[in-house]
């Protein structure tokens, strides 16, 4: 227990003070950086807490595809702060003291923490999830049980939010550029490097596997469509950073990422108006095995999680291709 | 297939949006945006049938019961919201096919409509839901693609006027999220009539938990952000002003009338009456916003020197005669909140509209060019000016009809320093009323051919302007039909959501 604690104080430690480096700093490279290390830190916060799929997403996204995407936007911009006058931070600062001022004051009344007492741990709510769960859809990992199933609408309303992100980016940076105009061969790129070369393709297969993995292997473990998308797109960064954007936008046309961003909304709706269909009601997967309705779920759930897969890769890569594009052609 | 209907209400733009992207023609898109509105229009009108047939309507998602799953749920408080979001977004999808195509890069086009049924679906989304977290969800969609519709605009301060809102939005939703968050934290539930009577076994003034007090007070600050009452105000008239002139029209009638709505759900449906206005002293804070924003948004309106700035400010000081009227937390105060969310939206989505129109012949909004405008499009000032009435609130118009509402339940509760704050508002409103007329009337046109101009104003957006104006007119005469759902609205909600 004491270890645990320990281990626990040393984190939020490490946290607090990433925070406090964070807002001090006005090179933005460097701050992006520890950002990177800021959602690390809060990954293993998450797994001490024994919540692995938030940790796994938490690694994917915060630490890995978010820091390559802020890189990317720096490459854009000048990299340095511009210094705010110190009047205009009052009121920002103001702001903050209050709003940790009342967190401060709510948590004297929040429930006790680990306790077994605490209004969620006694809500019957829990029992359905982790014990009803079992024999409604009967997959070990209750995250997702909950997450595409008893609270599929919100997992699809997420998907759709990033898919809302990826037309906003398009919008803002992909059909008024043209790529193919203008663009000079670099200099030196980085799949001259024949280890980088080598050591990337070699990767390559494995990362598409390990993706895969994921995807399929939600339903046991920690895993699902959202960090599997993301280690699909990070794969594609990968690629197209060593051997340059023109390769990987051969192997992912932008007509193909165009698509692919729409297809998942529209699978994962159409799994729902299919359950409608079928006399259920909107993402009730049973309908899909009447007799047998955990294999109907397992159906459902492995169709939604592999729109959510297919969605957050196209979106995240084209986001990667979008900021890149601009790099290359403002060069 | 009609016990589907609060899911298709939201699924249909929901699943247009990504087709929009799949097809990507401008005509192909467009037509799936007049589709969905044309298609939610009809499952509000549908439901809002039934609801007054058969009282609440719910619907549970994947068909797990409440708690454990999501459950929509439409009643007597959401319906008129539910309306005014899909009528106005059926005249704004009129409206749009010409209005767009003149402001904004063809290449952009579909996304503009994609984004557009995103946002329809998640104002819906958020109307219909009964499920807190699943709201916050929507609030997103809403949000996202709201910035990248303001991010449109014909100018470079768009984007700026875009990442504002952006900034400022962001921090507001994630305030509603540590809010819901301790909210769960003391209930152990999400679903909102669930925790709604959670909240009431901890007693009448939420047993004293300060946790709970902290989650009032960080939704109630989050969603001020969205209804933009006053101090929390400033991303407003830039992202209306800037936004293309069919998404402000759409914007300003229906983003922050949701937001209102939401509030009040979360206000006597989920928190409770004695909560939040007894031990928490949200109604006052309210009614001393409500004041200072009536006053100073239409003192700042005065001084705008571009019509659109001008409508934007004057909706902040609107805002705050429907905020005036929840407050109160009475039937009459509620209901004339309610009819003034109705008019309001019909009223500025006219005038939003009708600014379009000059953006379109003159080539830009600004006072300079508007100038002689009166003899030059006598039917277009005739619309910016009986819908300019309306908001003044001159007797025959809508505007006067939930003015009245509003002073009677003020009267009511005696709450003399709000009438005295109207009534200057008014005043304040007549007067950049007045200066558009100025302009348009009796200043001398500027010399000819300043910018882009249409030599003809299309018939799609000239119809859709009268629509509105003559439904504000219609509203103004026979206000039986918004009266009788925002009268509806009220009682439902005041008696916890109709349950």
């Amino acid at each position: 227990m004491t270890t645990f604690v320990l281990i626990n104080v040393t984190l939020l430690a490490i946290l607090i003070a990433t925070a406090l480096t964070i807002s001090g700093m006005r090179t933005l490279y460097a701050a992006t950086m520890l950002t990177a290390l800021f959602s690390l830190v809060t990954a293993c916060l998450f797994v001490l807490l024994d919540a692995v799929d938030v940790a796994f997403t938490e690694a994917a996204v915060g630490v890995g595809i978010s820091t390559v995407l802020l890189l990317g936007v720096l490459s854009l911009t000048r990299s340095r702060e511009a210094v705010t006058p110190r009047l205009r931070r009052l009121p920002g600062a103001v702001v903050v003291l209050f709003t940790g001022g009342t967190l401060i004051y709510a948590s004297q009344d929040l429930p006790e923490f680990g306790s077994p007492t605490t209004p969620v741990q006694t809500h019957p709510l829990t029992d359905v999830y982790l014990r009803q769960s079992q024999e409604d859809i009967g997959i070990p990992n209750t995250v997702t049980s909950v997450l595409a199933s008893y609270r599929g609408l919100d997992t699809l309303g997420e998907l759709v939010v990033v898919f809302t992100a990826g037309v906003a980016v398009l919008a803002l940076l992909g059909p008024l550029m043209q790529p193919a105009e203008a663009r000079e061969r670099e200099v030196l790129d980085l799949v001259d490097y024949r280890v980088l070369r080598v050591v990337t393709g070699m990767l390559m297969p494995f990362i598409l596997l390990f993706a895969l993995y994921v995807l399929f292997h939600g339903d046991f473990g920690p895993g699902g469509g959202f960090q599997a998308g993301v280690i699909f797109a990070s794969g594609f960064v990968l690629y197209g950073l060593v051997f340059g954007l023109d390769r990987a936008q051969q192997v992912l046309p932008r007509r193909v990422l165009w698509v692919l961003i729409a297809v998942g909304p529209v699978l994962y709706a159409g799994v729902g108006v299919a359950n409608m269909l079928l006399g259920g009601a909107f993402l009730d997967y049973d309908t899909f095995a009447p007799d047998d309705a955990a294999a109907g779920q397992h159906i459902g759930i492995l169709l939604v999680e592999s729109a959510i897969g297919v969605t957050v890769a196209a979106v995240m890569t084209s986001i990667f291709f979008g900021f890149a594009n601009r790099v290359e052609s403002s060069r | 297939m009609t016990a589907h209907l609060p899911v298709l209400q939201v699924l249909v733009p929901l699943v247009c949006a990504p087709f929009c992207v799949l097809l990507r023609s401008r005509t192909a898109a467009w037509l799936l945006f007049l589709f969905a509105a044309l298609a939610s229009l009809t499952c509000a009108v549908l439901l809002a049938v039934r609801v007054g047939g058969d009282g609440a309507q719910r619907y549970e998602m994947g068909g797990w019961p409440a708690p454990a799953g999501i459950e929509f749920v439409v009643g007597a408080f959401n319906t008129p919201v539910l309306l005014v979001v899909s009528a106005v977004a059926v005249v704004v999808a009129v409206y749009s096919r010409r209005s767009v195509t003149s402001e904004v890069d063809a290449r952009r086009v579909p996304l503009l409509y994609t984004c557009l049924c995103l946002t329809l679906a998640g104002l819906l989304g958020l109307t219909v839901t009964g499920d807190v977290f699943n709201a916050f969800v929507f609030l997103e969609i809403s949000s996202l693609s709201t910035y990248a519709l303001v991010a449109m605009g014909r100018h470079r301060r768009a984007l700026l006027a875009s990442f504002r809102y952006l900034v400022i939005g962001t921090v507001g939703a994630t305030f509603l999220l540590i809010g819901i968050g301790l909210a769960y934290a003391v209930t152990g539930t999400l679903n909102m009539s669930d925790l709604a009577r959670r909240v009431a076994d901890l007693g009448d003034d939420g047993g004293g938990n300060r946790a709970l007090y902290a989650a009032v007070v960080f939704v109630f600050v989050g969603l001020a952000v969205k209804i933009a009452v006053f101090p929390l105000h400033a991303w407003l008239p830039g992202a209306y002003a800037q936004a293309p002139s069919a998404i402000g029209a759409f914007l300003s009638a229906t983003s922050t009338k949701v937001a209102i709505y939401v509030f009040c759900r979360f206000a006597f449906t989920v928190f409770g009456t004695t909560l939040v206005f007894g031990t928490m002293p949200i109604d006052r804070i309210g009614l001393a916003l409500a004041c200072l924003a009536m006053v100073a948004g239409s003192a700042v309106a005065c001084f705008q020197t571009d019509l659109k700035y001008l409508l934007a400010w004057s909706s902040i000081a609107q805002i705050g005669y429907i905020l005036a009227g929840i407050s109160l937390a009475t039937t009459a105060g509620v209901s004339a909140g309610y009819l003034h969310v109705i008019n309001h939206a019909v009223l500025k989505a006219a005038l939003f509209c009708a600014a379009g129109l000059l953006v379109l012949r003159l080539g830009s909004a600004r006072f300079t060019a508007l100038a002689g405008l009166g003899r030059r499009m006598p039917w277009t000032f005739a619309a910016v000016v009986i819908a300019g009435l309306g908001l003044v609130g001159v007797p025959p118009t809508a505007g006067f009809a939930s003015k009245w509402a509003l002073l009677t339940a003020l009267v009511d509760q005696g709450q003399w320093a709000v009438v005295a704050a109207v009534l200057a508002s008014s005043l304040l409103a007549m007067v950049y009323i007045g200066r558009i007329v100025e302009v348009a009337w009796f200043r001398e046109p500027a010399e000819p051919g300043t910018g882009p101009t249409a030599s003809k104003a299309p018939a799609s957006m000239v119809a859709a302007i009268w629509v509105l104006v003559l439904a504000s007119v219609y509203f103004g005469l026979d206000a039986t039909w918004p009266a009788g759902l925002a009268d509806a609205a009220a009682d439902a909600l005041l008696a916890n959501g109709g349950e």
